[in-house]
């Protein structure tokens, strides 16, 4: 085992620190890309569901569905942006993806409701984005379903009975009571924003070295393999540490995502995700001896991954099972559940021992092999 | 003048496809991400982790949770008896939804006042959650539809009790499968990452390296070195598009309802904007460190404000008015237009119009500036 040498160390992270500052845009680059995330996750983009836009044909007309109407024109998630009396138009305004769904009452509605029987009720959805679909068509069912229970009553009460008994539930939604879809993005925006800086920005910098040949003068100094892996890495843990604290003020006091958990917990086990990220960057960098390479390596082995499989979206547990035993080498995994536990349900070292300790063996993996694999390089 | 791009397109090639392991990454790449979007990328909830807490155990209460579990989508994976460990289940994100019905549900229903039954959701997927309600809700208005039934066959002296019945019909897309929606949107965002990056870095490559001087010194002209460079990331771009189709078509069995050849040409007109993007970042970057962080800072924005997997609809109306500038949201709508709807030009024109719009200035722009630097 070979000794490190701290003025070594310090020597190349040096020489690293020097080398990014001559190149301030990429170090401005490194800053403005978290924040220019977290602003696009913050304020653009939501998954929730309100406003679904809608037209209605009502072929029957009467004072009776107009006043069923209403049901949709008073909720706050449905929008009626027209009243259409033809297939042709909701077809066009289908296609040309101007609405998500169109309700047809049918010419005798409110004949059928008031002579007792069953009137159909016609709804067309826009299925493409099956997700929106499926939630929309649940509020619809929703207030059909209301509908109902009311019309039962009333025709009991109609009828001198008492209305009938009926089930009531009462919903309570844990952690994030308004369902706001903020909380539940901007924790898993912290850890794409760690990987993607960590990973791609580190993924080239041994690359850059042979591409350049001044990897040759590195290797020509009395500098170790260890010694040079570890000086390249600390300027970029300085950036992810940094980034990890900008996102966190941010997440807190802009977007005002609750923090029931401990900051000190989070920030030591993001350091050992930061460490794990920019060592999994120096291995991709040392496999590619091209810069173009490398990028596209990294962003195949960071970015997707941290994308599809980490359950930053797409919950784990609705994939195929053997999609699901490969989420459990994707190291983002691990730490959005530390980020979710610690912003949303005030996790402790006690619920988040299992991540902590597999991103631990993520960092050690990932340091020990980029190191070898460098060595193994150089000789 | 073409005896000069083609020499340009050779050793552009060359250069690209030279390292094995690059021609395998460019070939990996789609495959992997159409595997992941396919498999992975899924929005469409049918398995539901659920908790159930019975405390009152009764034939009623049983019923009320077989409707649950029998619907294929709430699978039970645990029983449990307190409080404590309904608090523990949904801290550690083991139910999505716990079921609770106290005591006392089944005598309220048989003496016919309410009962009721609790929901507790995990809504830090505030997503998963919403859709977990949505099919909670019907289940338990069915429920609710089994006890009037019940309750009007007692009532001897009702003759008919009016309902409405929704027929709902889900079009484009008839099993409301999420991936036919995303799979194809996969063709853009992989044609524009790859576009951009490739075309940002070799550029800069060149500079960092020292060889662009001696492409400035050679006879070729900007306009026939910035041909030269383009194009075989155009075609490279291509092919995945056709990879990616094939896959999506013959493995996951997208539909695929329109014409492959309106397809091609959508995608010759959005590698306008995309190309000139990278060509216009290599003006500005040093480093390919530099481009590589550029490409990603253009990247983002275009790729999530595109309506790719957020709905634009649901942005704030400022954010949707900025995406018209967005190349990517007519792009996606042609393919998607093409993909699920089958429709063609004469509803399409409407996207082409602006996509060729931005895509002939974006690459004028960079053109001239490229040229700028040049001289």
């Amino acid at each position: 085992m070979t000794r490190l040498n701290l003025k070594r160390i310090r020597a190349v992270a040096f020489k690293e620190f020097i080398q990014i500052r001559r190149d301030p845009r990429s170090l401005a680059l490194a800053l403005v890309i978290p924040v220019v995330l977290l602003v696009i996750f913050g304020y653009g983009l939501s998954l929730d569901i309100d406003n679904v836009r809608m037209v209605v044909w009502n072929q029957d007309n009467s004072q009776f569905s107009q006043d069923f109407v209403l049901n949709f024109r008073y909720s706050k998630y449905f929008e009626i942006v027209g009243n259409i009396d033809n297939y042709r138009d909701i077809q066009r305004l289908l296609d040309n993806g101007r609405i998500m769904m169109a309700l047809v009452i049918p010419k005798d509605f409110s004949h059928y409701l008031r002579s007792g029987k069953t009137a159909p009720l016609q709804l067309l959805v826009d299925g493409s984005d099956s997700n929106t679909a499926t939630i929309a068509m649940s509020y619809v069912n929703a207030v059909v379903a209301n509908y109902n229970v009311h019309l039962l009553s009333k025709t009991f009460q109609d009828q001198g009975l008492v209305p009938p008994k009926s089930l009531s539930q009462r919903p309570r939604i844990w952690f994030n009571m308004g369902l706001e879809s903020r909380w539940f993005i901007i924790p898993g925006v912290i850890s794409m924003i760690m990987m993607i800086i960590a990973a791609l920005l580190t993924s080239i910098t041994v690359a850059r070295e042979w591409e350049r040949g001044t990897m040759e003068q590195l290797i020509s100094t009395p500098v170790k393999a260890p010694e040079l892996i570890i000086g390249k890495f600390l300027p970029y843990f300085a950036i992810g540490f940094f980034d990890l604290i900008v996102a966190l003020v941010m997440a807190r006091f802009i977007f005002f995502v609750p923090f029931r958990g401990s900051y000190l917990l989070l920030i030591f086990l993001s350091m050992f995700f930061l460490t794990g990220a920019l060592s999994q960057g120096i291995l991709i960098s040392t496999v590619a001896k091209t810069q173009i390479l490398a990028s596209q390596l990294a962003i195949l082995t960071t970015f997707i991954p941290t994308m599809l499989l980490s359950g930053f979206i797409y919950p784990i547990f609705n994939m195929p099972k053997f999609v699901q035993a490969v989420t459990y080498l994707v190291p983002a995994r691990y730490y959005i559940v530390i980020l979710r536990e610690s912003f949303l349900k005030g996790g402790t070292l006690a619920t988040m021992w299992d991540e902590a300790v597999f991103l631990f063996i993520f960092a050690s993996i990932m340091l020990t092999m980029s190191v070898k694999k460098f060595k193994k390089k150089v000789a | 003048m073409f005896e000069r791009i083609k020499a340009i397109l050779a050793k552009e090639f060359k250069q690209v496809l030279r390292d094995p392991r690059m021609k395998t990454v460019i070939f990996i790449s789609p495959l992997i991400q159409v595997i992941l979007f396919g498999y992975a990328a899924n929005k469409d909830i049918t398995y539901i982790p659920t908790v159930i807490y019975d405390q009152d155990n009764t034939k009623e209460s049983r019923q009320l949770l077989r409707k649950f579990t029998y619907s294929k989508y709430f699978v039970p994976k645990h029983y449990i008896y307190s409080v404590q460990e309904q608090n523990a289940v949904l801290d550690k994100g083991i139910a999505s939804v716990v079921l609770r019905i106290d005591r006392g549900f089944g005598r309220n229903l048989k003496s016919g006042k309410e009962a009721d039954i609790q929901l507790a959701y995990d809504g830090s997927d505030s997503n998963t959650a919403m859709v977990v309600m949505g099919y909670a809700n019907t289940i338990i208005s069915q429920y609710q539809e089994d006890l009037s039934q019940e309750a009007i066959a007692d009532q001897p002296l009702l003759e008919e009790v009016p309902k409405i019945e929704l027929r709902d019909r889900a079009w484009f897309n008839g099993n409301l499968i999420s991936r036919n929606y995303y799979l194809p949107g996969v063709i853009a965002s992989i044609v524009t990452m790859m576009s951009l990056l490739l075309t940002a870095m070799a550029i800069v490559r060149e500079k960092e390296i020292g060889t662009m001087e001696q492409l400035t010194v050679s006879p070729l002209k900007p306009i026939e070195l910035i041909i030269g460079k383009l194009i075989p990331f155009a075609i490279i771009a291509l092919m995945q598009s056709m990879l990616i189709t094939t896959l999506g078509v013959f493995w996951f069995h997208i539909p695929f309802r329109g014409n492959l050849l309106l397809l091609l040409l959508g995608t010759c007109v959005y590698l306008f904007t995309t190309l000139g993007a990278g060509l216009y970042i290599s003006t500005i970057a040093s480093t390919q460190q530099e481009a590589m962080m550029s490409v990603f800072l253009f990247y983002t924005p275009v790729f999530l404000l595109s309506g790719f997997a957020y709905p634009i609809h649901n942005m704030p109306i400022v954010i949707q008015y900025l995406t018209f500038l967005n190349p990517l949201r007519y792009f996606l709508v042609v393919i998607r237009g093409i993909f699920l709807k089958g429709v063609g030009i004469e509803i399409l024109w409407e996207q082409f119009i602006p996509l060729l719009a931005i895509g002939l200035s974006v690459i004028t722009l960079s053109s001239l500036r490229f040229r700028r630097r040049l001289g």
